[in-house]
């Protein structure tokens, strides 16, 4: 066969899914960009090249707060879905019995099964004002009144947590059993203890695992809107649920596009900033 | 430092299940809400779910958009796979830069996106529009997974196929997709769950028919309701139902 019949077969074979990604992910995307910069009079979308959108993203407070908010929520889910992920991933690879692993990682997982939407409302039984805890610590008189936990962002704090744990551990534990006793064997043998033995060799060769499954629960939970808007009430609005509105109530497009532009720079930049680390093709 | 893995792993394990414990508890629920005191079991509240017209075609409308959204993606990101892993090509790196994008952009963004295509180009809003969505999801995943498991014991198994005068169709036919299979099942599987359980992109890109992750959110705007614990606990079992299947059939071969 010759090469430039080879080239074609495999243009073929590549053509239907690159022309589906470029008509219905990248076109897409442009039409949202170009919209972005048009404007709404009235009810009207006037198309043109406005910055106006992006002027009222960051002056009007209500708006600009939604960014900061998200950012906050995303950084302390993905802080502390990952000291509560690692410990667990590692109890599993180096402290389960290897035959009982995978059955106690097909557990560690296995609400990951059931509706995304739904494990929020069950969050929501569990943390609400008449919830499985209040219950539990009103009926053992540990305290008075029902403590506030749901509509609060500790519950869509602890809804994306119990999420990203689970991801987590997957990631995390299948970096940590891919590591060659040998490295650990190899610390110990040149002096060092159990924390200097995981600080220097363990930590490092697992970190690009780690900052993979950062780098995703990062794009995940910034662009939620499900469990903010079920866990978090109406106190405090994400991003995702102020594109939302910008929707549903004022229909306003061109608004909820420059603010999913918005969106979509700040996750390219936190591409950018953990870029070296990741390996993307592994997922 | 023993005990204190037990209790950690325990710990987290609680954590991890009480939800679903709770969700599964109350689905049984003889009452109104579906909070403690537990009164009960019933099962009033499944045979309302099963009964309910809205419901049940929401999960009619699920299988079918994902299950063939999910096709799509597999019949796509195979095709790309055998392309990108076969034939050198120029441009390569950029080709599957450009097929795993979509994986790193929000559903919710992507849904935005088609939603100024649908409109710029006069397309209404149905199961259809929703699953095109859900192929652009899927697509980068079912690449992936292809991708990677395409390897070299094939590669040979396919130029003996050709140079027994098998055309490049049979060659695809015949060799590489039953060689593939396992991926291929675990691949589609993946993409069916995703779609199945997705939310914002069937919930903006439907209008009248839509799937059931939409009609469970309209259930939820109602307020708690043991109903929802029915149909919430009815998904999981499904869903750990298709996944024990695959635990016994794919999985199993792929050890071996």
């Amino acid at each position: 066969m010759t090469t430039a019949r080879e080239n074609r077969l495999g243009w073929g074979l590549v053509a239907p899914a690159l022309a589906w990604v470029a008509l219905f992910f990248a076109l897409p995307f442009a039409l949202m960009l170009g919209l972005s910069f048009a404007r709404l009079e009235g009810r009207v979308v006037v198309q043109g090249f406005h910055l106006d959108n992006y002027l009222r993203f960051f002056t009007e407070p209500a708006l600009f707060r939604g960014l900061i908010v998200s950012l906050e929520i995303t950084a302390i889910v993905t802080v502390v879905s990952l000291a509560l992920a690692y410990p667990l991933a590692w109890i599993i690879a180096f402290r389960v019995p290897r035959r009982w692993q995978r059955l106690a990682l097909v557990l560690a997982i296995l609400p990951f099964w059931t509706s995304y939407v739904v494990r929020s409302y069950a969050w929501l039984l569990v943390l609400g004002q008449n919830g499985v805890i209040n219950r539990a610590l009103l009926s053992t008189g540990l305290i008075d009144a029902p403590l506030i936990m749901s509509a609060t962002r500790f519950a869509t704090v602890t809804g994306f947590v119990h999420f990203f744990v689970m991801l987590l551990t997957l990631t995390i534990y299948a970096n940590l059993v891919q590591l060659s006793p040998n490295y650990a064997r190899a610390a110990a043998d040149l002096g060092a203890g159990r924390l200097a033995t995981f600080r220097h060799v363990i930590l490092p060769l697992t970190l690009p695992g780690v900052m993979t499954g950062a780098f995703l629960t990062f794009v995940l939970c910034i662009g939620d809107y499900i469990t903010p808007q079920i866990l978090g009430g109406n106190n405090e609005l994400t991003l995702p649920q102020l594109i939302m509105m910008q929707l549903g109530r004022r229909g306003d497009f061109p608004m909820a596009s420059a603010m999913a532009v918005i969106l979509m720079a700040v996750v390219t930049l936190a591409y950018l900033a953990c870029a070296r680390w990741l390996r993307m093709e592994r997922v | 430092m023993r005990v204190l893995s037990w209790l950690y792993l325990a710990l987290m394990f609680g954590f991890i299940f009480l939800p679903v414990a709770v969700l599964v508890l109350f689905s049984f629920q003889d009452g109104r809400l579906p909070v403690p005191p537990f009164n009960g079991p019933s099962l009033r509240w499944y045979v309302e779910v099963l009964g309910d017209r809205r419901l049940m075609s929401g999960l009619m409308n699920s299988l079918i958009v994902a299950s063939l959204s999910s096709a799509m993606a597999l019949f796509l990101g195979f095709l790309a796979a055998q392309g990108l892993a076969r034939y050198r090509l120029p441009g390569s790196v950029l080709m599957r830069a450009a097929l795993i994008a979509p994986l790193t952009v929000s559903y919710l963004i992507i849904a935005l996106g088609l939603m100024s295509l649908y409109q710029r180009a006069g397309i209404g809003l149905s199961l259809w529009t929703a699953g095109v969505g859900h192929v652009v999801i899927n697509l980068p995943l079912c690449f992936a997974i292809l991708y990677a498991s395409m390897g070299e014991h094939q590669r040979s198994a396919e130029r003996a196929a050709r140079d027994l005068g098998a055309s490049e169709v049979q060659v695809l036919r015949l060799i590489t997709a039953p060689m593939l299979a396992p991926s291929m099942l675990a691949a589609y599987f993946l993409a069916f769950t995703f779609s199945w359980d997705e939310f914002i992109i069937a919930y903006l890109l439907t209008r009248f028919d839509v799937t059931l992750p939409v009609e469970i959110w309209a259930l939820l705007r109602s307020g708690l309701s043991p109903r929802a614990n029915a149909i919430g606990s009815l998904v999981f079992l499904v869903s750990v139902g298709v996944l024990i299947i695959m635990e016994l059939t794919v999985f199993r071969r792929v050890r071996r």
